[in-house]
């Protein structure tokens, strides 16, 4: 079988002028015609002989930090922009979603936002047509189609967005980050089209600082370290074996566990119901496990963990000393193993900070250790779960004795 | 289905490709058309309101006023029909050059054939041309004009080939130089006003006195449509010398327009 996609020695040069703006205007280069280029420029290679081939109905995960040139070769793939040197031969109708919504006009409704954001993705007049009641269907903004979209949320636009996204219909699909969309009940939505999408034997090239993502949707990967390809090869072994140049920039959650760099803190693992998992639900038993190294010794270990919501209120914060008055024994290296049994959380995105401290002060803050994916559950299981919006905690066992006659 | 990505090495039209992506143009054009007259109260009446107010000043100050003669036509329609060809060259170029900029957004995360944005641009103003042009045939039933049925189906449709050649070649010339120049963001509404002072729209081409200001007239690429448009409804004769230089300028401004823009576009999405 011939590959659909042979990557040849590509390679990206941009041109750094050193003092300049980013765009030319006219004065500079007049006066670069009349003067000897005062301003020094270095060339940058975004990409640099890159290569690697894709076989039909393969979903291939990029991966690398921020800056390793992942988004310069969606570019190229996607013909936005053309390569240095080197080749790229396709055999198969490429679409790009490099971002959702592109082409998204304000003043525009629903209903022809669609048309026009479909017809720029590359889909026919017809096509959008017969698939536009699912598009519809997939967003859940019918209500709002003839709105300008100017009056949506923005959750709602995003849905929007990636559901005419998420319709289109080519041999090879590149996507970048666009599964960070709207909340966890739709993204989980996301994922599930786009698992559906690789399983129907589509070529997909995707990109995502969520390893986790990767790792679902895409059996391999190859890593982009600094514009070279360093490896390709399984994905599930590649984070593996990666995972400690990724933790230095976000702090990725593989199997609850997340590793900190330049911190006393080295990793935190997260269980929920006694098994590592990256989400936990509502009334679950979370269990986190923290591990300290430290070059001094702490006399007085004591770790503080402040919950926050997504709009960054605290709204739990405990710490050991609340708990017992029994000195912990002080130790160089030790771990802390915190169960709280009923989670009281609501679903939703949550950001844990954890403060390391001697019984007297704080020795070190970090900030957004680790993100809290809560999922719902009808923890009761009477079919109901409180309210949203009247709740942020929640108790799980309250015991109602109603009399009457 | 094989092609191939590559560095950029020969210049080519892609005709095939803006073929394959027409149903853009379409969209593209739509959405600018229904996007300029969003959330007004009076809604494409604007399209009409726009020339004929125009109309109205010109004819007070210039026709009334400084009694500009305006050949055999009442000033009123003498001024329209330079107006109708006029706008659509001062609206297509204004549009065009900064659409490449105010499309960046579109730019950096998709690819279609860059050129379609442009063109959109300059059917727009046609859009808006249309709308006037139902002004036009009220006033010319108004004022009981005769018209030249020759020239009008000839000339006519040959003038307004013209203009949109025309309005094409410097549009896309200064969306790719906006680009890549950001002055021109201030260079064209000032381009846009100089330019109608040398084109007969608010007075005729005989009203110049020197021959060296005639020329400089007809290096404008305007001038022979607007005359060309005229035609039918005058029935002076034509200077073939002037309109042959204008109509040479005109094929200058495409296909220069044409040529940088497609020599440059590759690297629009790294420099928007």
């Amino acid at each position: 079988m011939k590959p659909i996609l042979e990557i040849q020695n590509i390679s990206k040069k941009f041109r750094i002028q050193h003092e300049k703006q980013s765009y030319l205007s006219l004065r500079d280069s007049f006066s670069s015609l009349f003067h000897k280029k005062s301003t020094s420029s270095e060339d940058f290679y975004a990409l640099k002989e890159v290569s690697f081939e894709v076989y039909p109905g393969e979903s291939i995960g990029i991966i690398g930090k921020n800056g390793a040139g992942k988004s310069t070769l969606l570019k190229i793939l996607s013909k936005i922009t053309p390569p240095t040197a080197g080749k790229i031969i396709s055999r198969g109708r490429i679409a790009s979603l490099l971002e959702v919504g592109t082409g998204f006009h304000p003043e525009l409704t629903g209903r022809e936002n669609i048309f026009l954001n479909g017809s720029i993705l590359g889909m026919k007049h017809k096509e959008i047509q017969n698939k536009f009641d699912e598009i519809v269907d997939f967003s859940g903004t019918e209500k709002f189609l003839d709105t300008p979209l100017k009056h949506y949320s923005s959750g709602m636009q995003l849905r929007l967005a990636f559901s005419v996204a998420a319709f289109l219909d080519p041999e090879i699909l590149i996507i970048d980050e666009v599964l960070a969309v709207g909340d966890a009940e739709f993204q989980k939505k996301c994922m599930g089209k786009m698992e559906n999408v690789s399983k129907s034997g589509r070529t997909i090239l995707f990109v995502s600082h969520n390893l986790g993502a990767v790792e679902t949707l895409c059996p391999n990967s190859i890593i982009l370290d600094k514009g070279n390809l360093k490896v390709m090869g399984n994905t599930t072994k590649l984070i593996k074996d990666y995972i400690n140049q990724f933790a230095e920039d976000d702090n990725s959650m593989i199997n609850g566990t997340v590793y900190l760099n330049n911190s006393l803190i080295k990793s935190v693992q997260l269980l929920c119901d006694s098994q590592p998992s990256n989400n936990l639900y509502m009334g679950c038993d979370m269990e986190l496990e923290v591990t300290i190294e430290s070059d001094r010794k702490i006399e007085y270990p004591v770790l503080g963990l402040v919950i926050r919501d997504f709009q960054n209120n605290a709204i739990l914060g405990v710490n050991n000393k609340h708990y017992s008055s029994i000195k912990p024994m002080g130790f160089y290296n030790g771990k802390f193993k915190i169960s709280i049994p009923n989670l009281p959380l609501m679903s939703g995105k949550y950001f844990l900070d954890l403060h390391v401290g001697d019984g007297l002060t704080d020795i070190e803050i970090y900030t957004n250790a680790c993100t809290l994916n809560i999922e719902s559950k009808d923890f009761t299981g009477t079919g109901y779960i409180p309210n949203e919006k009247l709740n942020k905690l929640f108790i799980k066992n309250i015991t109602w004795d109603i009399t009457g006659n | 289905m094989e092609y191939e990505i590559k560095p950029k090495e020969k210049l080519n039209l892609g005709l095939e490709e803006l073929w394959q992506y027409r149903e853009l143009f379409y969209f593209f054009t739509w959405r600018d058309v229904k996007v300029k007259y969003k959330q007004t109260f009076l809604g494409f009446t604007w399209a009409i309101l726009q020339p004929l107010l125009m109309m109205v000043i010109f004819s007070v100050f210039f026709g009334q006023a400084l009694n500009v003669p305006s050949e055999n036509l009442p000033y009123p329609v003498f001024v329209f029909s330079g107006l109708l060809l006029w706008n659509i060259f001062a609206s297509g170029i204004t549009a065009a050059g900064n659409s490449m900029v105010s499309n960046s957004n579109i730019i950096k995360k998709i690819y279609f054939p860059r050129l379609i944005i442009p063109i959109s641009s300059v059917l727009v103003s046609l859009f808006d041309f249309l709308m006037a042009s139902i002004v036009f045939i009220a006033m010319l039933l108004y004022y009981q004009i005769s018209v030249d049925l020759f020239n009008a189906l000839v000339l006519i449709p040959i003038s307004i080939l013209l203009t949109t050649s025309a309005t094409f070649g410097v549009g896309t010339l200064l969306a790719a130089l906006n680009i890549k120049y950001r002055d021109f963001r201030y260079i064209i509404p000032f381009l846009v006003q100089s330019l109608l002072f040398i084109t007969p729209v608010i007075y005729p081409i005989s009203m110049l006195k020197h021959e060296w200001l005639k020329l400089v007239a007809a290096l404008n690429p305007m001038y022979a449509a607007v005359t060309l448009f005229r035609s039918a409804f005058i029935d002076s004769p034509m200077q073939i010398n002037l309109l042959i230089i204008s109509i040479c300028s005109t094929f200058f401004f495409f296909i220069a327009g044409l040529y940088y823009f497609r020599k440059t576009e590759s690297y629009f999405a790294d420099i928007a």
